[in-house]
């Protein structure tokens, strides 16, 4: 391209599912290197749009079934809908984004990028979470960021119970209630440090709330390793 | 009496044996319950509780050095773009980097492939040697997700939906700190140091119909191009099997009481799951119902295999192909008497080691100390590896052909016969010398 000049956008490639199959869809999202693309009609089909591996933009016009955006990387793909179990499933880098709500297990084993979820998460959302960044709008069901490793789950609403369930190193930010937490999570200090990630997650993901506002959960490290007794060492040291 | 030494005198206890003693006493020093590795140890019906009948007036033998008996297989051809195509009926068991060192798992590969078959991965990953040094990899897919990513499940050669396993049947796998190195910590998005304790289910399905999805997921990550398979422990095997083969499987893989696990609870070894020859029956039972066996999904039976003899058993009773996991340690250098002094160091013995949860191990197979694993070379361990699986393929071909078999796969339970009333109930073949089978489901 020579100097002063513009590129083109990428023209939108629009493939409506009540036409194209799901197999001929995800291949041509597998084969593109770059682009934009617009999928019509998903009316609850699972596995739309999973295994992108570019840098594309994927808008879906209507709701999702299960693992919409699974093991998802580099590019972004946008639900204007809901999604059910799985969105976002193991995701590594890229965002995906959904006007709506998620149901179960939102961001499973996510190793990187960034979930936004504008409405609600039902349970277990960030489970087993390995590093991805998860912003929900509205409110989580219980059991979220069980097994927990890395990454942070931020919530606006309100979460369920036992949050952060036998939690390793990932950090929660609740701005609402949490009914109750989970074995090893505790509330933990909100330094500076914190603020500035979760201004920075709320601002990645186009949410407008104060920092200030939210507490922060995370890891007693109380079951990070097996607690064994040595009685005969007792013993021993009584008989001196 | 005179002249009698305490054995005449002192009598042990059946219900509380020496073993059971020191095992009291342990748990109430540690008040913790013991972990360790390897596979149930006590007394069970094995595959040797089975004999072949051989060719005789009825049925004649194939020559033994000289008329061809095949061994190859080929799993997911109906389904998946680039089918599995293996050899010999005998492929290498899940096991992770972190239980095994590098070399073991690059051994694993190499012995692997110079027989022209698979090995698998395990909880924590893909590691580039296993890959590098594996022509036929299958990449498990594990509760935990461990190291888990796309690339790697598109650079398999066959994905293993992992249910659940022979030595632990609804239990998760277990790490001990000792063996969590940094290099284990980082593949695994865990603190270096800690027990690591994994997921028993899996965090985004439950049940089959879910699992259904989630293959349709699998299959279009990777463009429909390798096979699935679904590995159980072996609890409920006729339905597992047939549920596995309604979600959508390629395979199912069925891991008996024996099989083996780097760590786990001792209670867990020994006294949850049913042996391996109750198992394969039940899933080739399933199998025949939904018209698939030695159809459109092949049955892999894992659980205690150590022989040709046990192969051509179990390919007999219904399997397609066999798993070993702790005969491919042994193969390595597991157990060796060369490191006796040390083993008994260890407070144990060859031929009675097994603490593959502790990371001490002196064959350099099963820890992650960089002093024990420079003991493996890879190369060699390959090369055993290599003889052991042509010793299994050979003995295998050896029955057959006495049967009567051109191909291994064509083994039958026809060619069996029992020698205990347990094993002629759950291999469901008649007792020697009659043609009574206890419980006999055989369709008349």
């Amino acid at each position: 391209m020579g100097p002063g000049c513009v590129s083109a956008p990428d023209p939108v490639t629009t493939i409506d599912l009540a036409e194209t199959s799901l197999r001929d869809l995800n291949q041509k999202l597998h084969q593109a290197e770059r682009g934009s693309f617009r999928v019509l009609n998903p009316r609850g089909a699972h596995a739309v749009a999973c295994g992108i591996d570019a840098d594309i933009s994927v808008e879906i016009h209507g709701s999702v079934g299960y693992y919409c955006a699974g093991m998802h990387q580099k590019g972004s793909v946008y639900v204007d809908g809901n999604a059910s179990t799985g969105l976002a499933e193991n995701i590594m880098s890229g965002t995906v984004r959904i006007s709506g709500s998620a149901t179960m297990s939102a961001g499973a084993t996510g190793h990187g990028g960034l979930v936004v979820i504008e409405g609600n998460a039902g349970a277990r959302c960030g489970i087993s979470m390995k590093g991805v960044d998860i912003v929900v709008g509205g409110n989580v069901g219980h059991m979220s960021a069980f097994m927990a490793q890395a990454g942070n789950l931020v919530v606006l609403g309100d979460a369920g119970s036992d949050l952060g369930d036998s939690i390793y190193e990932a950090n929660l930010y609740v701005r609402g209630e949490v009914a109750s937490l989970g074995a090893d999570a505790i509330c933990k200090d909100m330094r500076p440090e914190h603020v500035r990630t979760l201004a920075g997650l709320l601002e990645a993901a186009g949410m407008e709330a104060d920092p200030n506002d939210f507490r922060r959960y995370g890891t007693a490290r109380g079951l990070y390793n097996f607690h064994i007794d040595d009685v005969n060492a007792e013993v021993a040291r009584r008989a001196g | 009496m005179s002249g009698t030494g305490d054995s005449w005198r002192l009598r042990e206890s059946y219900t509380f044996d020496r073993h059971v003693i020191a095992e009291i006493h342990r748990a109430a020093n540690t008040g913790v319950y013991r972990i360790r590795g390897w596979g149930a140890k006590r007394r069970m019906p094995t595959l040797d509780d089975l004999v072949f009948l051989g060719a005789s007036m009825s049925r004649y033998p194939l020559e033994g050095y000289r008329e061809s008996c095949e061994t190859d297989l080929v799993i997911g051809a109906e389904r998946a773009a680039r089918p599995l195509e293996i050899a010999i009926p005998i492929t290498i068991a899940g096991m992770s980097f972190g239980s095994l060192s590098a070399n073991a798992k690059e051994a694993l590969g190499r012995g692997a492939s110079a027989m022209g078959t698979s090995t698998t991965s395990g909880d924590g990953g893909m590691l580039p040697e296993e890959r590098e040094h594996s022509s036929k990899l299958i990449y498990q897919y594990l509760p935990s997700r461990y190291g888990q990513n796309p690339d790697d499940l598109r650079s398999a050669d066959a994905i293993e939906v992992v249910v659940g396993q022979g030595a632990k049947p609804g239990g998760g796998g277990i790490l001990l700190g000792q063996k969590v190195s940094e290099r284990v910590a980082g593949m695994r998005t865990l603190p270096a140091g800690i027990d690591q304790r994994s997921a028993c289910r899996h965090p985004d399905w439950t049940g089959p119909d879910d699992l259904q999805i989630k293959i349709q997921e699998l299959r279009e990550v990777v463009d429909w191009q390798v096979p699935i398979f679904v590995k159980v422990g072996a609890a409920r095997p006729f339905y597992d099997t047939a549920l596995a083969v309604k979600a959508g499987a390629d395979a199912v893989v069925v891991d008996g009481l024996q099989g083996g696990t780097a760590a786990t609870q001792d209670v867990f070894i020994e006294h949850a799951g049913i042996p391996t020859i109750a198992a394969i029956p039940e899933a080739t039972r399933a199998l025949q119902d939904l018209d698939v066996h030695r159809k459109s999904v092949k049955l892999i039976a894992s659980g205690g295999i150590r022989s040709g003899a046990d192969v051509a058993k179990a390919l007999a009773l219904g399997a397609d192909a066999v798993s070993i996991g702790t005969a491919a340690l042994i193969a390595l250098g597991d157990n060796d008497p060369a490191y006796d002094d040390e083993y008994r160091k260890l407070g144990s013995a060859a031929g009675f080691w097994d603490d593959l949860q502790d990371g001490t191990d002196p064959a350099g197979i099963a820890t992650q100390d960089p002093r024990l694993t420079a003991r493996l070379d890879p190369v060699i361990g390959g090369r055993r590896l290599a003889n052991y699986l042509q010793v299994l393929t050979m003995e295998t071909q050896t029955l057959a052909r006495a049967c009567g078999k051109s191909h291994v796969a064509n083994l039958e339970p026809e060619d069996l016969a029992a020698l205990t009333v347990e094993a002629a109930a759950m291999a469901q073949v008649p007792i020697a010398g009659t043609d009574w089978i206890p419980g006999d489901r055989r369709k008349r």
